[in-house]
């Protein structure tokens, strides 16, 4: 971890509240320094009706700041529905652009900082998009009231037009006048009954625009005038440092305007993407190693299969742990590696950074806004509120966008300072990934393994379960630690093992989180990823040692968990019989406080390699909001979470990532996508997460497949090790 | 000086032989719709026409389009062009939408050529274009729909 980055990060560090504190006494007074304004009241109208999270425009627009980063989510698309809901506003005229980061105002509520991810986009939202959207809808019928001289009462509002009597105007006509009436201190909601816009098929409000190329949109695309292009030449080794170079063949080069070097690496400035990186290919450069990591992953393995023998960090012990095996009829013991896996979402990164000396404008998909403005304001060493963060939509993230040390945010505040001290200009430079920096730049899902013993006792049921984890830790060291990891255990590595909803009456789980210098990161569905593929192999090998059908074996110990239970039986029965010539497996798995089922189909194909033919899943999400979406969430998912299982795996020689690019670090083609049937449970509980929880089933329920077609059972991935893909 | 006809604009830019075109594209003539996702033709977020062949813009040389016809998703406006921007839209394809123009180049190119084509002729026209939020199964659909709207 590079020096300075503590040093940001260190104010914020001690405690969630605190860091709540500082980002917020940074900003200075409630809403200074951003666009939105103080209040309606305050407002003279001629802007129309402008609310923190809701704007109505004088041209009868209604837009929603988005405190959300949208990468494909539908974040966006969602808390317009929640406003234009309780606005009975018309779908048609709903548009969202991106908040300013502001910690007071457009806090993640479940963070207390500015910052989407862990699935909670809608569930923070919720009451609050709501509220806004009844508050405005308030103001608005007060505002007709006055100027039609009529009751509150007798005014209806629907499909964006206010009418009483034989009156009506659009919100256009009366945003001026609304903006000047007082905002309510509390609202009604409508009763779910009452919904028209939540629970229906509404567009994606930013569709049309991507299939028009997109113009505009992501952070790549951002290039105000005259803005040059830095691509940086990092270590091959993490944890390596420049020792010298020689950039004078690179400063040769047509369009090169400048070789930097900054803490991160060497860095060519030039006026065109592909000159820049010609550029790069010839720099001269020699790297110290001394401070790098320098190991291998097979050697990591070897290491982390050592610490599988030794007792790690007590994590969690329920009944009498492992003592309860030794009254086991049958004990299945299975040890499991899961490997580093990349991101590769297919925009690569990238920051557009003007800075002046004294004011910094900063463009990009950020994820974690209050992250980025911290970090950038401390490495240019000016106030937070001379620094503007500008959230773009983001071509995807899984994950890779939403960084707890804001390194890449960093980098490119250092490129700023650097190009404003060798240049004295401020002219805006866009720092690029290409691919390869993305694949070999880290911030992988850590390797993981498990080690796992688990019994059944002579009427079948469950006895005795020990669990070991080896992996590093991904809050160890960040931002996050001092809230999500305690007595030196990182739940992230065993979320989905330690709070399984199984009833398991005796199980004891214990944890090492080695300290290897590969920079990790959450990856779409975070612990999960690993911990849903063993407890679900397990529950299959033990449902087999017990004699018992693997989804009644499962059923049997969900008792007190309906909702889990209907999700597995859902997905069972939207399978129905199993097609001929192929091979069923099942897993069901709870993350993000959503339940997902899922049933994998597969092949085999004649070169012995598995084609997963047909997954069948049913979710509860709590509320759809959106259920169309909920589903192209979920085809994605378990999608993302079958690409990983199939292909994917970043390995390690000498400290040197081998994989370079897509030919060789492989996701999902049309060619592997099997047929998709999602089936949303019905339900009126708050909504849950949607974006991730449709992975982790995935890989168990094709493992399963795969063991009740050929009786191989995979506890090392991805498939392509094994020949299975 | 390269010249050539962009979206059926005649263009001359003096730039070097052997920058790809991609990069001409978007960094030269700041026509960003074409997408930058792995510059090695693996991906194909970049793909464009050029005299009506898909082709992936990040592997094509400057020189190698002077006096073709080159069309980006910003001058899509075949009929196949449209009828798969509607069909994208009616089935709600794109989540990221990043790898979207050129999945949208690729189809156009395909229905172009095939008007009804099957599932087989679909892996094969749409293999090289990655989707990593893998929107798959709604660009199968969607580009049947559009063969639907097509003949409608």
């Amino acid at each position: 971890m590079l020096h300075y980055l503590d040093k940001a990060l260190a104010a914020p560090k001690p405690s969630r509240r605190s860091f709540l504190k500082m980002s917020a006494g940074a900003v200075g007074g409630l809403l200074l320094g951003v666009p939105v304004p103080k209040g309606a009241s305050a407002q003279n109208g001629d802007d129309g009706l402008i609310q923190p999270f809701v704007h109505i425009t004088p041209d009868n627009r209604v837009i929603v700041l988005s405190k959300h980063l949208d990468k494909g989510q539908g974040a966006a698309t969602g808390l317009a529905t929640l406003v234009a809901e309780e606005l009975d506003a018309d779908p048609a005229q709903m548009l969202v652009q991106f908040a300013p980061s502001n910690p007071q105002v457009y806090a993640n509520l479940l963070f207390g900082v500015q910052g989407t991810g862990g699935s909670t986009a809608m569930a923070n939202s919720w009451t609050q998009y709501r509220e806004s959207g009844a508050a405005a809808r308030h103001m608005l019928i007060k505002a007709a009231a006055e100027a039609w001289g009529v009751a509150t009462e007798s005014i209806t509002v629907s499909k964006g037009m206010v009418s009483a009597g034989g009156k009506s105007a659009t919100f256009g006509e009366l945003a001026a006048a609304a903006a000047k009436q007082p905002v309510p201190e509390t609202v009604t909601l409508k009763s779910p009954e009452d919904w028209t816009l939540i629970g229906k098929k509404l567009g994606r409000v930013e569709l049309p625009d991507k299939t028009r190329g997109s113009v505009g949109m992501f952070g790549i695309d951002v290039q105000p005038e005259n803005t040059l292009i830095a691509v940086t030449a990092r270590p091959p080794r993490f944890g390596g440092t420049v020792a010298s170079v020689d950039a004078s063949e690179a400063l040769a080069m047509p369009g090169v305007q400048q070789v930097l070097t900054i803490p991160q690496g060497v860095v060519v400035v030039a006026d065109n993407t592909w000159r820049a990186i010609q550029a790069r290919d010839v720099l001269s450069i020699e790297w110290d190693f001394s401070n790098a990591e320098n190991r291998g992953t097979d050697q990591l393995i070897a290491e982390y299969r050592a610490l599988l023998e030794q007792p790690g960090l007590p994590a969690g012990t329920r009944g009498a742990g492992a003592a309860k095996l030794s009254d086991a009829a049958e004990v299945i013991e299975l040890d499991f590696t899961f490997p580093f896996l990349a991101h590769a979402q297919l925009e690569p990164l990238n920051i557009t950074i003007e800075y002046d000396g004294s004011r910094a404008r900063l463009w990009s998909g950020f994820q974690i806004q209050t992250i980025d403005h911290n970090v950038a304001s401390a490495v240019l060493g000016i106030p937070f509120e001379n620094v503007e963060i500008n959230t773009t939509w983001a071509g995807g993230s899984f994950g890779r966008r939403a960084i707890s040390d804001g390194h890449y945010t960093a980098e490119a505040a250092m490129i700023g300072k650097a190009w404003l001290e060798a240049t004295g200009s401020a002219r805006p430079i866009k720092m690029v990934y290409t691919r390869e920096d993305d694949i070999k730049g880290g911030y992988y899902r850590p390797l993981h393994l498990h080690r796992v013993r688990a019994g059944v006792d002579a009427r079948g049921n469950l006895s005795g379960w020990e669990h070991r984890v080896v992996g590093q830790g991904i809050m160890i060291g960040t931002a996050f630690e001092d809230f999500l990891v305690k007595d030196g255990v990182d739940e992230s590595s065993l979320e989905g093992v330690n709070d399984t909803p199984y009833a398991i009456p005796d199980m004891v789980v214990d944890v090492h989180h080695p300290s290897v210098g590969v920079p990790v990161l959450w990856w779409r569905s975070v612990g999960h990823t690993h911990t849903a593929y063993v407890m679900e192999v397990m529950m299959d090998r033990l449902a087999a040692a017990a004699g018992r059908d693997p989804v009644e074996f499962r059923l049997a110990h969900l008792e007190g968990e309906p909702r889990l239970a209907e999700a597995l039986r859902r997905a069972v029965e939207a399978a129905g019989e199993v097609p001929s010539g192929m091979h069923r497996g099942i897993a069901v798995h709870k993350s993000f406080n959503s339940y997902v089922g899922e049933v994998a189909d597969i092949s085999l194909r004649d070169d012995g390699t598995v084609k997963v033919e047909k997954v069948a899943c049913a979710i509860d999400c709590g509320v759809a909001i959106n259920p169309d979406n909920v589903v192209a969430q979920v085809e994605g998912g378990l999608a993302y979470g079958l690409s990983a299982i199939l292909r994917e795996e970043i390995t390690l020689t000498d400290g040197e990532v081998d994989q370079f690019n897509y030919p060789d670090y492989t996701p999902l083609r049309i060619t592997d996508m099997p047929e998709v049937s999602v089936e949303i449970i019905e339900s009126t509980e708050a909504p849950t997460g949607v974006g991730e929880p449709g992975t982790p089933p995935i890989g168990p329920a094709v493992a399963n497949a795969i063991a009740n077609a050929t009786g191989q059972i995979i506890t090392e991935l991805p498939l392509s090790k094994h020949g299975l893909a | 000086m390269i010249s050539f006809t962009l979206n059926g604009q005649p263009v001359s830019v003096e730039v070097e032989e052997d920058m790809p075109l991609l990069w001409l594209l978007r960094d030269e003539l700041q026509l960003t719709g074409t997408k930058f996702g792995c510059g090695v033709a693996a991906c194909g977020a970049c793909t464009v026409h050029i005299d009506g062949i898909a082709s992936r813009a990040c592997q094509t040389w400057a020189a190698d389009v002077a006096g073709s016809e080159v069309t980006t998703i910003e001058g899509a406006d075949s009929k196949a062009a449209a009828a798969i921007q509607q069909a994208w839209v009616e089935l709600q394809v794109p989540q990221c939408g990043y790898c979207q123009s050129g999945q949208i180049m690729s189809a156009s190119a395909l229905l172009s050529e095939v008007p009804k084509p099957t599932d087989e002729d679909i892996d094969i026209a749409m293999d090289g274009n990655m989707c990593r939020c893998a929107t798959y199964a709604r660009i199968r659909k969607a580009i049947h729909r559009a063969s639907e709207i097509m003949e409608a």
